[in-house]
Parts: structure tokens; C-alpha cells; sequence
């Protein structure tokens, strides 16, 4: 077992008679994604502010790749706090200074940079951020979402090796908390940086984070994968899982992960025993391609998109369905076989590449441009399962059934439009 | 120091000490005094380290930049209004005295009084007080935005000092403005005199002028000055410490204690810029 970045032993703090974090003991890995839930007021910004410094502990200690920070001399812990960027819940933007301003000021106030170097670093981020025709404009000057991609920029303009994000999709519609997560989960994979995330955004957040850490009761109660997060019988679970999950998943409308299994186990006990279903995997391929070359909101627009087309086909034959990772649904047909299920398929696909792309172009806001062309690949795999196997399995079999069905192309023509035959 | 470092969650530690002192001011008025005392004494020694460190850190590489954009806000724009003040002051002052003089026919000296007055006493003391209205209010105001918004805490995140960032410049930024102020109001009170003295009330130009020149020492301009530089470091310190820590009045928070601070650094500032100015007077003269 790797050794954890950051580790919390027996951390306690209290404000006046109110205890917030109660011998709290946690561990961080570097270069993973961990996210904090718990209900409101649980204490999760608390403990975030105990690690870039804002508080100090009661008791306990917080541990730094295994020293205590109070015993780094000045210059070790000066080391550790320019490592760490923090992305406030109300994005603390300086309001009295430009965008521009406001990503430039940590390499102006804390490196010897050159202007020209910084004016380079800080357009990087401006471009990865869509934030280029906001650059000169005020934080009063944009809407929540562009003020989140500014708090963003300036959180990851000096290349962190930690970064926190505190709510970072607080007050999102559904399509730009996905663009935000999926951004912060793009960086994280692409600058191996260690992101720690406080989030409500229940289920979203499983898509992008390698550990849950669950703060409950002034503790924590569950730290693990999402996958075990969900074999974990707690009453926190009951509390806060599944009041903050609802029955469907926001941006696409399908069910919620636990929903789905819900009604997958309903749908077996229901029917006769050796009676087959059949399981579907649908997934997308080159996301971040895509997101790179026509921005995240495009990407998003896709994948409820995707997950409309799936719901009304397959819906309509009994089915229902679940956005099981960032770039994956998958479907249960519970009163079809095999062969039915190939033909809903063929159906599927045809629609798709009719009217697919006319839609997605439709419902994209920003019109970005396909002048250059795009190929968007389609990937779908069936299995037909039985009573005594699992889910995970039927889902697994199905994926390694995956194979390409259509290719939507986006560009000047969109005869390109291609049905590969099953 | 902790002082200096404090993040706006720890507000909720001092709400809770605040309930407690109440009960126990009921309960034994001589521990309460003696508690306020210290109270005194406690948030004097914090402004004291707050005003070091401030000044301190005046002396860092790119602070140039954040000073002259300070000496414009605090020194350039409050021109207009120390010209406005100066001008009326001076008419004023030479209105007054003509008609005390003219009882004794010692009506030339208007001049002697008029700029004595001014570069002693008027001066530097309504300058002080005119910043501390236009920019001493607007500078309490800001920092406390800052700090109720995070914005404060953002810098520290950033590991960029906000006292070096958001207070040293604005100190220095007094020390250079309030004295050249201070010579602005001089020169136009002067003014204002000869406009009301001469002008109105027929005194004679040349006699006007040569009682200014012939009774103004260079100690007089200097003592003018050094109560101006006085009244900078007061006027800065009091504006940016009450903005630096609204978040922890005890009795109020959020947008309300940015107002009491602004309010408190205004009426704080004009009442020890007079109680200084005597102080500075007496030791001067």
C-alpha cells in the first residue's frame, strides 16, 4: 500500500462548545481524486481549510508525506503551502481586478516570471478555461459558471501539486456541474496533480474520483472507492447517499446508480426463473479529444443527448437505464433476448445517425464549429444474462462483447454518417 | 503573529467569549473593568504589531506599482476636495480675523494670522480629517469587503502576505500624500485669505503678502508637516486594522460589521488626529 500524502491522525476542532470534527483520521494518496461528502454543515470546509492552513487543530496532528506540520521548520512548511491551491465555495474572485488580472496575480505576487512568460501561462489557462472573451470583463461581469471557470484558471495557473476545490459546482444547472467536474477530472489526469473536492454533487462525483472520504456525525465513517462505497451499510448512507442521489441523474435524466440496481433486482424476482434478459453497454469513445478541441459544454450536450436517445429507444421495449461512468450507459432489457435485443439496436443506431447529429448541433449553445470535422465513434456490446449471475458480471460480459455501431460525423457534410453491421 | 493570521471561521470562537463577558460584567463589576482594561491594552498591542509589520513590509520588490496606484486613490483624488475645504477655510479664517483685528487697527496682520493658522494648525488637521472621510472610509470599507468575502483568505491560499499585499502600500502611500495635501491646503487657505481679506475687505495686497513671507518660518512648514506625517500613520493604521478585522466585532457580522468598522475607523481617526495633534503641538513647541 502506497504511502498517504496527507494524513489526518485523531484531528479534533472545536469552536466555542461546538465540536466540528470529532478524532478524525483520514488518508489522501498523491495524484488521486479524493472527494468529501456529507451533509451540510458536517464539517467538510473545516477540514478542508485544516489542510491549506486557514485553521489549526485542536488536537491531533496532520500529517504531510508522514511528518507532522508542526514540526516543518519555516521553509518546509512555506514548500508545503506553495504546493497547494485552494478553489473557494464562493469563488473569492478580486473583484476590483480584470479575469486577466485576477489568473496572472498568483505568478505576479509569488514568481520571478517574466511578463511575456506570464501574459503565455495565464492564456493557456484563459483558452482551457472557453474564458476568452471574458478576459478583460470583471467578475460582476459574468455569470456564476464563468466565475467558477475564472476561480478554476487561477487555482491551476501555478501548476499545483495538491489542489482543493470547496463545492466547486455549488449552484450549477446539471450540464455545467458536469462541465466543471469533467474539467477538474481532465486536469487532474492530465497534470497528476492531487485534487481533494468537498461536493454534494451526488452521483456525479463518483465518475471522477479514485476515494470517497464520508464525514458523518463530526467523523469519518467510510473511506474507500466508490464501487465499495456502495456495498457500505451505514445509516449514513440512508442519511445522506441517498437523499442527495434522488431517483435520476440530473444531466441525463436516467436512473441513479442505486435506483437502477433497485429495479434491476425488483425486475428478476419478478420474473420466471431461466428467463432471460439481456444487458447493453453503450459507450462513447475519444471524450477528451473531443472536449479539447470543441470545449466541455459540447461534450456534456452529447452525453445527455446519448443518454435521451438510449432511454427513448430501449424505454419503449420495457427497458430503463443507468449512466453507469463518465462515458458509459448501460441498459437493461428485462423481457427481451437476445435477438430482440439486436433488432432494438439496429433501430437504435439508425436513429441515431438520422437525426443524431442534428440534435446535439441543436442543443449546443455555443455553436461550436465542426468545420474541421469530427467523428464521433459509438461503441455498444450485448449480453444476455440469468438469474444466478450478478450484475456486475452480466455488465462486464457485455463489455467485453463492445464493439463499434455507428460513427456520427460532424463537419461540413454529414453524409459521412456511417451504420457499421452488427 | 496570530493575530494578523486569522481566517474568518475563527469569528465563532470570540461570538462565544463575547456572551460570557456580559454574565460576568453583571456579576463583579471590578473584574469587568479590569477585563476591559486589558481588552484596551490587548487590541492597542495588536494594532501596534499590525502598524510594525505593515510598515515593515512596506519595503519589499513590487510594491512600487500597488504605492502609486495607492498615492492616486488616497493622494490625487482627494484633491478637488482639499482645494474646495482649503479655499472656503481660508475665506473664512481671513473673514473672521479682519473683522477681530480691524478692533485693535492691526488689520495688516491678517496675512501673519491667516498663514500661521494654516500652516501650524489648520492645515495638516482638516487635511486629516478630509481623507479620513474620502479615502480613510473607503479604505475600511474595502478591506472589509475583502475580508467577508474571502478574498483575504484567498491571498493567504496564494501564500501572497495581505498585509504586505492589501496595507503596506497604503501606509506608505499616506506618508507621501498627506503632506503634499497638507502644502495644497496651505497654499490655497492662504489664498482663500487674500480673495476674503483683500478682495472683499480692501486690505492692502502687498501688506498681505509681505506679512506671509516675513512671519513663516521653515519650522513652521516643517512642524506642519511632521503633524501630517503623524496623522498619515494614524489616518492608515486605524482605516486598514478595522477593515483588516470586522470579521471579528463582537457585535455584528458580515455587511453590518464592515459598516460599524468604516463608522468606527472614521470617528476613531478624527478623534485621535485632534487628541494627537495637541500631544504633537506641545512636544513641537
Amino acid at each position: 500500500m502506497t504511502a498517504p500524502l496527507i494524513e489526518f491522525r485523531n484531528v479534533s476542532k472545536r469552536f466555542g462548545s461546538l465540536t466540528v470534527l470529532d478524532r478524525i483520521t483520514l488518508q489522501i494518496y498523491e495524484a488521486e481524486a479524493t472527494t468529501i461528502i456529507g451533509l451540510s454543515g458536517s464539517g467538510k470546509s473545516v477540514l478542508l481549510k485544516h489542510i491549506i492552513g486557514l485553521l489549526k487543530p485542536d488536537e491531533g496532528e496532520i500529517l504531510y508525506k508522514g511528518k507532522a506540520l508542526s514540526e516543518l521548520d519555516k521553509s518546509e512548511m512555506s514548500n508545503y503551502y506553495a504546493q497547494i491551491s485552494y478553489m473557494f465555495q464562493g469563488n473569492a474572485l478580486f473583484d476590483s481586478m480584470t479575469v486577466y488580472d485576477n489568473i496572472a496575480l498568483p505568478l505576479v505576487e509569488k514568481t520571478r516570471l517574466k511578463k511575456k512568460e506570464i501574459n503565455r501561462r495565464v492564456m493557456a489557462r484563459i483558452e482551457q478555461s472557453e474564458l476568452i472573451d471574458a478576459a478583460e470583463k470583471y467578475p460582476s461581469e459574468l455569470s456564476g459558471g464563468m466565475q467558477k471557470r475564472v476561480a478554476l484558471a487561477r487555482a491551476l495557473v501555478t501548476d499545483p501539486k495538491i489542489v482543493l476545490f470547496d463545492e466547486p459546482t455549488t449552484g450549477q444547472d446539471p450540464v455545467r456541474k458536469n462541465i466543471i467536474l469533467s474539467m477538474i477530472a481532465e486536469y487532474q489526469r492530465k497534470f497528476g496533480f492531487t485534487a481533494i473536492m468537498v461536493s454534494h454533487a451526488i452521483p456525479d462525483v463518483y465518475f471522477i474520483s479514485n476515494r470517497i472520504l464520508a464525514l458523518y456525525d463530526h467523523k469519518i465513517v467510510f473511506q474507500g472507492t466508490p464501487e465499495e462505497l456502495e456495498d457500505f451499510e451505514h445509516p449514513f448512507k440512508e442519511e445522506v447517499i441517498h437523499s442527495l442521489e434522488g431517483l435520476k441523474e440530473e444531466l441525463t435524466g436516467l436512473y441513479s446508480r442505486r435506483q437502477f440496481k433497485i429495479r434491476y433486482y425488483n425486475e428478476l424476482k419478478r420474473k420466471p426463473f431461466q428467463e432471460p434478459y439481456v444487458i447493453a453497454v453503450f459507450s462513447i469513445l475519444d471524450l477528451e479529444l473531443l472536449s479539447e478541441h470543441f470545449g466541455h459544454e459540447t461534450v456534456q450536450v452529447m452525453i445527455r443527448c446519448m443518454g435521451r436517445y438510449i432511454d427513448d429507444h430501449f424505454g419503449s421495449a420495457g427497458g430503463f437505464s443507468n449512466r453507469y461512468g463518465t462515458n458509459e450507459f448501460v441498459t437493461m432489457l428485462p423481457y427481451s433476448d437476445l435477438a430482440e435485443a439486436e433488432e432494438i439496436l439496429n433501430n437504435f443506431v439508425e436513429d441515431i445517425q438520422n437525426r443524431g447529429v442534428r440534435d446535439i448541433c441543436e442543443m449546443t449553445q455555443e455553436q461550436p464549429s465542426f468545420e474541421d470535422g469530427f467523428t464521433l465513434i459509438v461503441m455498444a456490446g450485448l449480453e444476455q444474462g440469468q438469474q444466478d449471475t450478478t450484475i456486475d458480471a452480466v455488465v462486464n460480459s457485455a463489455r467485453n462483447n463492445i464493439r463499434e455501431i455507428a460513427r456520427l460525423r460532424f463537419g461540413k457534410s454529414e453524409a459521412g454518417n456511417e451504420k457499421i453491421s452488427s | 503573529m496570530e493575530i494578523v493570521m486569522t481566517s474568518v471561521t475563527e469569528k465563532k470562537e470570540r461570538t462565544g467569549k463575547a456572551q460570557t463577558t456580559l454574565l460576568l460584567k453583571l456579576a463583579n463589576p471590578f473584574a469587568a473593568f479590569g477585563r476591559g482594561v486589558i481588552n484596551i491594552i490587548n487590541d492597542l498591542g495588536a494594532a501596534a504589531v499590525f502598524l510594525l509589520l505593515a510598515f515593515i513590509k512596506i519595503f519589499h520588490p513590487k510594491q512600487l506599482p500597488k504605492i502609486i496606484q495607492q498615492v492616486y486613490f488616497i493622494g490625487a483624488r482627494s484633491v478637488t476636495i482639499v482645494i474646495l475645504v482649503g479655499l472656503f477655510t481660508g475665506m473664512v479664517l481671513g473673514l473672521q480675523s479682519y473683522y477681530a483685528l480691524v478692533k485693535f487697527g492691526a488689520e495688516g496682520a491678517l496675512g501673519t494670522l491667516v498663514a500661521l493658522s494654516l500652516i501650524r494648525e489648520l492645515g495638516p488637521v482638516l487635511t486629516a480629517l478630509m481623507i479620513t472621510a474620502r479615502a480613510g472610509s473607503a479604505i475600511t470599507a474595502e478591506i472589509g469587503i475583502l475580508r467577508i468575502s474571502e478574498q483575504i483568505d484567498a491571498l493567504y491560499t496564494m501564500q501572497i502576505d495581505p498585509v504586505r499585499f492589501l496595507v503596506s502600500p497604503r501606509i506608505m502611500a499616506s506618508l507621501i500624500s498627506f503632506p503634499l495635501l497638507t502644502a495644497i491646503f496651505d497654499l490655497i487657505g492662504i489664498l482663500g485669505g487674500y480673495l476674503s481679506g483683500v478682495v472683499l475687505l480692501g486690505v492692502n495686497a502687498g501688506t498681505y503678502y509681505y506679512r506671509v513671507q516675513s512671519s513663516v518660518e521653515m519650522k513652521d512648514i516643517t512642524d506642519g508637516f511632521i503633524k501630517a506625517i503623524v496623522f498619515a500613520v494614524i489616518v492608515s493604521m486605524i482605516s486598514c486594522f478595522q477593515g483588516y478585522f470586522a470579521h471579528m466585532r463582537k457585535e455584528s457580522h458580515g455587511a453590518k460589521a464592515v459598516g460599524y468598522a468604516t463608522t468606527s475607523a472614521v470617528v476613531l481617526s478624527s478623534v485621535l488626529v485632534l487628541v494627537s495633534d495637541y500631544i504633537v503641538t506641545s512636544l513641537l513647541l
